[in-house]
C-alpha cells in the first residue's frame, strides 16, 4: 500500500540527507539505500552493474543480462548505472571478495554482481544487491534462477526485478509482456494487429493477420487469455484467445448487436463488457464457463470502458448520463453506480490499479488529452501527461507505472507506447518496429 | 444476361473487393462507393449502374445522397439530414431489391471505445429514422467504425465535420 504523503516526504528528506552524508563522512551506520516512489522528484541512486561473471558457456549471454538488469533499472528513472570505464575494482569471481572501498569511491550506492553458466539450452543465473556502504547483502537479494537460453531476458528482467522491489519496496514489474495493437497504412484504412512483446518493446510476437480492425486487448488475470474486440466476423465483437495456442472464439453473437471494451474479473471467470442494441450501449457481464449473461447498467446513455476492483467487488466505467463522459463506480453485480469524476472537461477508459489505491484515466479539456490517475472516490485528481491525443491507460503489475496510446495530429498521424509513472515523472516511448496503440500489461510472470 | 443481372454480379465482386477498401467505408462521394482507384484495384464504377438510372446504387449514393452529417459528439439528425433521409427513404421504398448496412463514424476527437458506441448510436439514429418513414426493418442493419475509418485525414473541423457521419451502404438482396 502507498504511505501516506507525509511519511512519504519525510521518507525522501532522510535519503536526500543521507545521500549528502555518504559522500562527506563515511563513518556512521546508514540506513540501507532506499527509493521511495510516489514523492518529490530525487536524484537518480547511482548503481554499478559490472558484467556478470561468465562461469562456465554463458559466452555473450553474461554480457546480455548485465546489459538488461542496466536498462530495466535506469529505465524506471530512479537509478543511474556507473559505467564500467569508471569502476576501480573488477569483479571477476562471483564468491570472491568484494572491495567495498573501491565501490565506495566511486559513490556507487548499490552494486549488483552476478554470474551466468549454460550447459546446453539451460542459463542459470545468480545474483548479489550489495548496500555498497554497510558491505551487506540486501536483505533478500541473493538469488538464484534457472530455465532455458530461450528465456534469458526474463531472468535478466528477474534479478532487476527483485533489486528494484528490494529498494523501493515497491513489486517489480519488469518480467511482464504487453499485448498491443501493432499499425500500418494509411490513417483512412489502416490495418491493425494483435501482438504481444516484453514490457520494454523486445520480443515481439504477432497474434492475428491484418484481415480484421482488432481493438483494445486485455490479458487475463493469468495472463494465458485474451480479450479484444474484432471485427473479424463484419461486426464489431468481443473475442477470447488463448495465448498458447492462439485459438479463439468470437463471443455474444446476437444478431443485430455489437460488443465491445471486454475486461476480465480479478478470477478470470467473467468477462464485463459493452453491449450496443438500437444505438443504446450499457454494459453486461458474461460468465465465460457458462455462458450465462448479466446486464450491470440499463440506461439510455453510453455506459463502456468496463473495469474491476482487484477485489472483485467493484466496477469501475464511464457514462455520458450527465451529457457528457465522466467517471462511475457500482457494485459488480451492478447498479446505479456513483460518480467520482468532478473536475472540468470529458473523463473515460477508467482503468483500477492492480493495487487497488488509484484509478487511472483519460481527460479531454479544451482540446487536448491527459492520462491521469485519481483515488479511487475522485479525490487526489493528477494529471501526468497532455498532448493532442493521449489515451487508453494501462497499469503496470506494480500499480506504479502506466502505458498509453499516444497519437500525433494530421494526416500523417501515427500511434505509438508512451509510458510514464505515477508522479508524472519518466515519461518516454516504448520501442516498436512501427505504430502501435491500445497496450495492456500483463501480470507478472511467475 | 439482364443489365440488373450484370449489376448484381459486379455488386457481388465489390462485396468481395470491399474487405481492404477504404470506399468501403463511405469515401466514394460522388464518385460512388466502388470508386476503387486504390486497394480495390481497377473495379469499374459502372457496377453501380448509371447514376442516370434511378434504380441504380450510383443514383443512390450521388442523387439521393448516401450519407448524413453530425454535429461534435451528437447523433441528433438536423433538418438537413432528415431531408437527406426522407429521400432514401422514398427510394428504399421504391427499390425494394436492395438492403442497407448503415456505417456510423466519429471524428477522432474521442476515446475508442466510446466512439464506438458514438457511431452506433448515429447510425441507429438514421436506421430509426428509415424505419419512421416506412422501411423494413428487415432491411436495415447497423455497424460503427468509431473513429477507426475516418474519410478525411487532416486533424482540423474542417475534416471531422465530414468524419462524423453515417452512410447508407446499398447492398442487393432484400434483407440483411
Amino acid at each position: 500500500m502507498m504511505r501516506p504523503m507525509r511519511a512519504t516526504f519525510r521518507a525522501v528528506l532522510a535519503l536526500a540527507l543521507g545521500l549528502c552524508t555518504l559522500t562527506a563522512a563515511p563513518v556512521l551506520a546508514q540506513e540501507p539505500p532506499r527509493i521511495v516512489i510516489g514523492s518529490a522528484v530525487i536524484e537518480p541512486m547511482p548503481i554499478a552493474v559490472p558484467t556478470f561473471v561468465d562461469e562456465g558457456g554463458a559466452g555473450d549471454y553474461a554480457r546480455q543480462i548485465s546489459k538488461v538488469v542496466i536498462s530495466d533499472l535506469e529505465g524506471t528513472g530512479f537509478f543511474r548505472n556507473i559505467g564500467e570505464d569508471a569502476h576501480i575494482s573488477r569483479i571477476t569471481s562471483f564468491d570472491g571478495g568484494v572491495a567495498f572501498e573501491d565501490w565506495k569511491a566511486i559513490n556507487a550506492q548499490v552494486l549488483v554482481t552476478g554470474a551466468v553458466s549454460v550447459a546446453g539450452d539451460r542459463i542459470t543465473v545468480k545474483f548479489r544487491a550489495y548496500d555498497v556502504f554497510n558491505g551487506q547483502v540486501l536483505d533478500g537479494a541473493a538469488l538464484q534462477f534457472a530455465g532455458t537460453t530461450q528465456g534469458w531476458r526474463r531472468m535478466a528482467h528477474k534479478v532487476a526485478d527483485v533489486v528494484y522491489s528490494k529498494i523501493t519496496g515497491e513489486g517489480g514489474y519488469f518480467d511482464s509482456r504487453v499485448v498491443f495493437v501493432s499499425e500500418s497504412g494509411p490513417k483512412n484504412a489502416r490495418l491493425k494487429r494483435l501482438a504481444v512483446m516484453d514490457y520494454d518493446g523486445a520480443n515481439v510476437a504477432y497474434l492475428t493477420d491484418s484481415n480484421s480492425i482488432v481493438l483494445a486487448p486485455r490479458f487475463s488475470p493469468a495472463g494465458d487469455r485474451l480479450l479484444y474486440t474484432s471485427y473479424e466476423t463484419g461486426f464489431p465483437r468481443i473475442t477470447l484467445m488463448d495465448v498458447g495456442s492462439m485459438k479463439r472464439r468470437t463471443l455474444e453473437e446476437q444478431p443485430g448487436t455489437m460488443t465491445f471494451a471486454p475486461r476480465f474479473s480479478p478470477d478470470g471467470g467473467t468477462a464485463v463488457f459493452s453491449l450496443e442494441r438500437g444505438g443504446n450501449t450499457d454494459i453486461y457481464a458474461l460468465n465465460l464457463s457458462s455462458g450465462q449473461l448479466t446486464q450491470l447498467t440499463n440506461a439510455p446513455s453510453i455506459e463502456t470502458a468496463p473495469s474491476f476492483s482487484p477485489d472483485g467487488r467493484q466496477i469501475v466505467f464511464e457514462s455520458d448520463r450527465s451529457g457528457a463522459q465522466q467517471i462511475y463506480v457500482m457494485p459488480a453485480g451492478g447498479g446505479e453506480g456513483t460518480r467520482i469524476s468532478s473536475g472540468k472537461g470529458r473523463y473515460g477508459t477508467p482503468v483500477w490499479s492492480p493495487r487497488g489505491d488509484y484509478i487511472a484515466f483519460t481527460k479531454q479539456n479544451e482540446g487536448r488529452f491527459h492520462i491521469g490517475v485519481m483515488r479511487t472516490d475522485g479525490s487526489e485528481e493528477r494529471l501526468l501527461t497532455a498532448s493532442f491525443l493521449d489515451e487508453g491507460p494501462t497499469w503496470a503489475p506494480n500499480g506504479r507505472v502506466l502505458m498509453f496510446t499516444r497519437e500525433t495530429s494530421g494526416g500523417g498521424g501515427q500511434a505509438s507506447l508512451w509510458s510514464v509513472d505515477i508522479t508524472g515523472r519518466n515519461l518516454k516511448q516504448i520501442p516498436t518496429d512501427g505504430p502501435a496503440s491500445d497496450p495492456a500489461w500483463s501480470p507478472l510472470l511467475p | 444476361m439482364t443489365l440488373a443481372a450484370k449489376s448484381l454480379l459486379l455488386i457481388a465482386v465489390l462485396g468481395l473487393a470491399a474487405c481492404n477498401n477504404p470506399d468501403r467505408y463511405g469515401a466514394g462521394g460522388a464518385g460512388g462507393a466502388g470508386g476503387a482507384g486504390g486497394a480495390g484495384g481497377g473495379i469499374d464504377t459502372t457496377g453501380l449502374g448509371d447514376p442516370n438510372n434511378p434504380t441504380s446504387i450510383a443514383y443512390f449514393n450521388q442523387r439521393v445522397g448516401d450519407r448524413v452529417l453530425f454535429a461534435v459528439d451528437q447523433s441528433t439528425l438536423s433538418p438537413e439530414a432528415r431531408s437527406i433521409l426522407s429521400a432514401q427513404a422514398s427510394w428504399l421504398n421504391q427499390n425494394s431489391g436492395y438492403a442497407a448496412i448503415i456505417e456510423g463514424h466519429a471524428d477522432e476527437q474521442g476515446t475508442r471505445e466510446y466512439n464506438l458506441a458514438l457511431g452506433a448510436r448515429r447510425a441507429a439514429a438514421v436506421q430509426n429514422f428509415l424505419i419512421s418513414q416506412g422501411v423494413a426493418a428487415s432491411r436495415l442493419r447497423t455497424i460503427s467504425y468509431g473513429k477507426e475509418r475516418p474519410l478525411e485525414v487532416c486533424s482540423e473541423e474542417a475534416c471531422y465535420a465530414k468524419n462524423r457521419r453515417a452512410v447508407t451502404v446499398l447492398s442487393a438482396g432484400a434483407g440483411v
